[in-house]
């Protein structure tokens, strides 16, 4: 499996994505210069964590509008897959490639910690290494990760089956005790209408070691070079 | 060489002020001082060069009160690469690769405005390390508040720790661990130091000294503009009618532009194409480029007009002193500029040629061509004032009888509500309110968590097998920070020797090597002699105990005149030590995860209840003298412990420290959900002594088999004694106490978010 991980000025989990595909596929990704707006065939977009240009404005409004995201909106429109993940979701809502939006934590604060996800489906490249309910420990890092989406949208999603992943209590019950940020529904992450892009606030790389936070995340990465491969 | 005659005495400015008495007192020169810049000038100063005299002298630059006294400090061993006077210290661990770290304060621009004082904090000490060639792997910060009942005091907690996961989580730098403590001391002047570790290849590490007449002096990062300029009340109005009036003197930060700087910084530094680099830390421009042409024994010509300015209408005077952050001052190799050019743009940064080198070992300023300042730069440096101030040791208070100290009652509901107390004050309640505030995890290294063990452990990027490393598995540096400054204030050279104990200690209990330190230096008024005696007492403490555990001092930095309205701090010497491990799979933590392991008692109890957070927060007493520091019984314990932990004969390990046995048996409980039941053993002194004194150089370990540890203890010398077993939904002491986990859980966890959810 080939993989390209964008970098804006301001991305800083490239390299922890990049560790952990890595570590799974065995390959190096390449990284992919915001003001490319052309670069080599792959099988995965990766759209990385950070701060890119710093967040001002709004979170992930100008990396949206950036050379390299009018070829992803290209590539993806052509059923090539695309990962975004914490600023990379941002980025993706705001290139118009997934519904909804991401506000500011209802507690107002950063956040880092272990939560856990519901996983809602095993149907999609991303999750087939998954079981649909089963319950995964992974961290998120944001402050902007409240998933917001209006009342249509959220029907969409629920009766289409793009709700990826739900913030939940270890035991998997979905209620307020399990969200870090006060996302609508408790949605972690959510793929477009095809599921060939997810989005998600959560860090699957930061969860692929056993000494390092653990391996719930390896799944994901697993099961795209499965399908993908 | 002979320093060069002055040949273009400088020009005046239009509306340039002549220096009258008042002026040169402005700028915190005394009278002797500026007797002494005539001396070395020949002639009566411009603005500028009085404005460069100032800040090199000011005790921030020149540390003219404590130079006399860090010179007793051992900053020597095999594995030190560089020790004190560079950017940050270097030390070897292995495989050809280098950690690269420093503490820095923040404090009174924190107090001022916490957010930014204290963001700016950290992307300083960020880039002291990163200008060294390091790309920093973890931080870490040491805060002290006031009173929590002090009504500024939830603020300035909200803004330092949001102003520290600012610039930090947006770096991308992991924050790792640190301490919080709050005190009434701190009430008119917090402190926040910060510390950052970083690792580079041990044959590309960059240093400040120019070399090579003639090349060019470049700046990098971002615009200077009129933000921090020094003796902000000189202001620029007397040289410009037009120029904007006084601005804060607060620095203001932009986490994004260092993050860039960061890396066009290393993408330079992969290059051969630096000499030397410097970042604008403290007063700016001035004191990078003399530095840089101190180290080198050269001159410079700068043409302050190239100086990419962030607004119109600024002269030399606040070019020279603006303290605007995100800025690098370089040396190349010429014929160079070019590449180096292309790297900064690419990441959109400034960059600009402002000067050269030259062999006259004067500092030339420039200003659309005339010349504005001309100082001599080796008698700057070595004739800069330097004090020994006179000090008065603090006496060594008498010991408190522990049986004069009442107990928490007879009955097991006032023990039960004595650990509730302590768990739930403020110095000992979670810190998790803060810590959950910082990206912990980023990249993907961080195997030992805040509040997971005694010290933070990151492994090592790039030391895998394949890089050579000889160990089986991953390399880790280990990081702490210690200081217990009500220690400090009852005895200093007591309170110096235990700050460095303690943080050997806790690199020992995750079964790391200690290997070098970095010392923050916070204190009061250095002209009062009981301040100076404070500073000269845990030097002597710090030195003895550096010397007896083999722990150099690499790095650090000095804050005095932490006053307000004449009350000074508790003096507070922050020690941040960095350790190294072979394999963090033979690392330990502190969680107590599964029941059924015996806990052992490693050390010595006497029941020292001087000092102790039980005699202040239980009996509102801070009295007595603080536990002595036995440096060769630390050692041995500690030799001890680490040798069983790395041969993985240890399942958790905590050292005992605030809050004493019990506390520390708490911690382990709440942190790994699990309970423990413990007896007093024979012979044990007082139970609220024995529970609850703080006597140094003792661990608790959890281990499967409690018996062949005793016994090993017992063999190598070590006081060593079984006490009791985990397991269990309560933390239990037989005769005494039991108090349910999830209650102590909910007064410890408690405490801070409702402290801070409160109404002011």
């Amino acid at each position: 499996m080939k993989s390209a991980i964008l970098v804006f000025p301001g991305s800083n989990r490239e390299g922890d994505v990049a560790q952990a595909l890595e570590l799974v596929t065995g390959r190096r990704p390449s990284l992919v210069w915001h003001g490319d707006g052309d670069f080599e065939k792959v099988d995965l977009i990766v759209v990385p964590g950070g701060f890119s240009y710093g967040d001002y404005l709004r979170c992930g409004a100008m990396a949206a509008q950036s050379p390299v995201m009018a070829e992803v909106k290209k590539r993806a429109a052509q059923g090539v897959p695309v990962l975004g993940i914490c600023n990379g979701f941002q980025i993706v809502t705001e290139a118009g490639l997934l519904p909804g939006t991401l506000m500011r934590n209802s507690h107002l604060k950063f956040v880092c910690a272990d939560v856990h996800l519901k996983v809602e489906t095993s149907q999609s490249l991303f999750t087939n290494r998954y079981q649909a309910g089963q319950v995964i420990k992974v961290p998120v890092a944001h402050a902007e990760g409240n998933y917001f989406a209006d009342p249509d949208t959220m029907k969409k999603l629920e009766d289409r089956g793009q709700i990826a992943f739900r913030y939940c209590a270890p035991d998997g019950t979905v209620d307020g005790r399990g969200n870090p940020n006060g996302s609508s529904s408790n949605i972690a992450g959510v793929f477009n209408e095809t599921k060939t892009v997810l989005g998600l606030m959560p860090h699957p790389e930061n969860a692929v070691e056993p000494m390092f936070g653990g391996t719930d995340g390896r799944g994901l990465f697993e099961g795209m070079v499965e399908a993908l491969s | 060489m002979t320093v060069a005659q002055e040949k273009n005495p400088p020009v005046k400015l239009p509306n340039e002020p002549a220096i009258t008495p008042q002026i040169v007192a402005e700028h915190g020169l005394a009278p002797d001082e500026y007797e002494r810049l005539l001396k070395i000038m020949g002639r009566e100063p411009t603005m500028v060069e009085l404005g460069i005299f100032s800040a090199m002298w000011s005790e921030h630059c020149s540390y003219k009160s404590s130079k006399v006294w860090l010179k007793k400090l051992p900053t020597k061993a095999p594995w030190v690469i560089q020790g004190p006077g560079e950017n940050a210290g270097v030390i070897d661990i292995g495989d050809g690769q280098a950690a690269i770290f420093k503490m820095e304060s923040h404090n009174h621009p924190s107090y001022i405005e916490p957010y930014q004082g204290a963001a700016t904090g950290v992307g300083g000490i960020l880039r002291d390390v990163f200008t060294m060639g390091a790309r920093p792997v973890a931080n870490l910060n040491a805060l002290r508040f006031g009173d929590p009942k002090n009504p500024r005091t939830r603020h300035l907690v909200s803004g330092v720790v949001a102003g520290i996961a600012g610039y930090g989580n947006c770096m991308g730098i992991p924050t790792v661990g640190g301490e919080t403590n709050f005190h009434a001391a701190y009430n008119g002047n917090i402190l926040v130091n910060a510390m950052t570790v970083g690792v580079a290849p041990t044959d590309k590490i960059f240093y400040a000294a120019a070399t090579g007449v003639g090349n060019p002096m470049v700046y990098v990062g971002s615009k200077t503009g009129r933000d921090g300029i020094h003796g902000a009340t000189m202001s620029s109005t007397e040289f410009n009618e037009d120029s904007e009036s006084k601005r804060p003197t607060v620095q203001v930060g932009d986490p994004f532009v260092e993050k860039l700087l960061l890396e066009a910084c290393l993408e330079l530094m992969a290059t051969d194409a630096i000499i030397a680099i410097q970042d604008m830390g403290a007063a700016g421009l001035t004191s990078s480029s003399f530095e840089m042409a101190a180290k080198g024994g050269l001159g410079l010509v700068m043409e302050l007009d190239k100086v990419p300015m962030r607004e119109t209408g600024m002269n030399p005077y606040e070019l020279m002193l603006s303290e605007s952050q995100e800025r690098m001052l370089m040396v190349l190799k010429p014929g160079r500029e070019d590449e180096a050019r292309k790297i900064f743009e690419k990441w959109e940064l400034d960059f600009a040629v402002i000067g050269h080198l030259t062999d006259t070992e004067r500092m030339v300023l420039t200003w659309h061509g005339d010349v504005v300042g001309n100082i001599p730069i080796p008698p700057l440096v070595t004739e800069a004032p330097m004090y020994e101030r006179p000090w008065t040791l603090t006496p060594l208070p008498a010991e408190l009888d522990a049986a004069k100290v009442p107990a928490p009652g007879n009955s097991p509901a006032d023990w039960q509500a004595s650990l509730v107390a302590l768990m739930s004050s403020p110095d000992l309640a979670s810190k998790a309110w803060i810590w959950h505030q910082y990206d912990h995890l980023i990249m993907g290294n961080t195997a030992i968590r805040p509040q997971g063990g005694d010290a933070a452990l990151v492994r090592v990027p790039g030391a895998s097998k394949a890089a050579g490393h000889k160990g089986a598995g991953h390399k880790g540096l280990a990081m702490t920070s210690d200081c217990t400054p009500r220690y400090v204030q009852a005895h200093p050279e007591t309170g110096g020797r235990q700050a460095v104990a303690e943080a050997w200690r806790n690199i020992t209990a995750v079964g790391a090597r200690p290997l070098a330190v970095t010392d923050n230096m916070n204190f009061g008024n250095p002209q009062k002699p009981e301040i100076m005696g404070q500073f000269a007492g845990a030097i002597m403490g710090m030195a003895e105990a550096c010397t007896a555990l083999d722990f150099p001092v690499v790095s650090g930095n000095v804050s005095l005149y932490n006053e307000t309205e004449g009350r000074p701090i508790l003096p507070t010497p922050t020690i941040g030590a960095v350790g190294v491990i072979d394999d963090i799979a033979t690392s330990v933590g502190s969680r107590l995860v599964k029941a059924g392991l015996a806990l052992v008692l490693i050390g010595d109890t006497r029941g020292w209840l001087g000092q102790s957070i039980y005699l202040r927060e239980l009996h509102g007493r801070e009295e007595g003298a603080p536990p002595p520091v036995d440096l060769a019984v630390e050692r041995r314990n500690g030799d001890f412990v680490r040798d069983q932990i790395v041969g993985r004969k240890v399942e958790a390990c905590h050292d005992l420290s605030d809050g004493g046995l019990l506390v520390a048996l708490a911690e382990m409980c709440l942190s790994g959900s699990t309970g423990a039941s413990i007896r007093l053993p024979a012979g044990a002194p007082a139970p609220h002594a024995f529970l609850y004194g703080e006597d140094q150089g003792r661990y608790l370990i959890a281990t499967d088999d409690g018996g062949a540890l005793v016994e090993a203890a017992t063999r190598a010398g070590v006081p060593a004694v079984l006490l009791g077993y985990s397991g269990g939904p309560d933390i239990a002491v037989e005769g005494l106490l039991s108090v349910p986990l999830q209650e102590l859980r909910d007064a410890h966890e408690a405490w801070l978010p409702g402290y801070m959810n409160s109404a002011a």
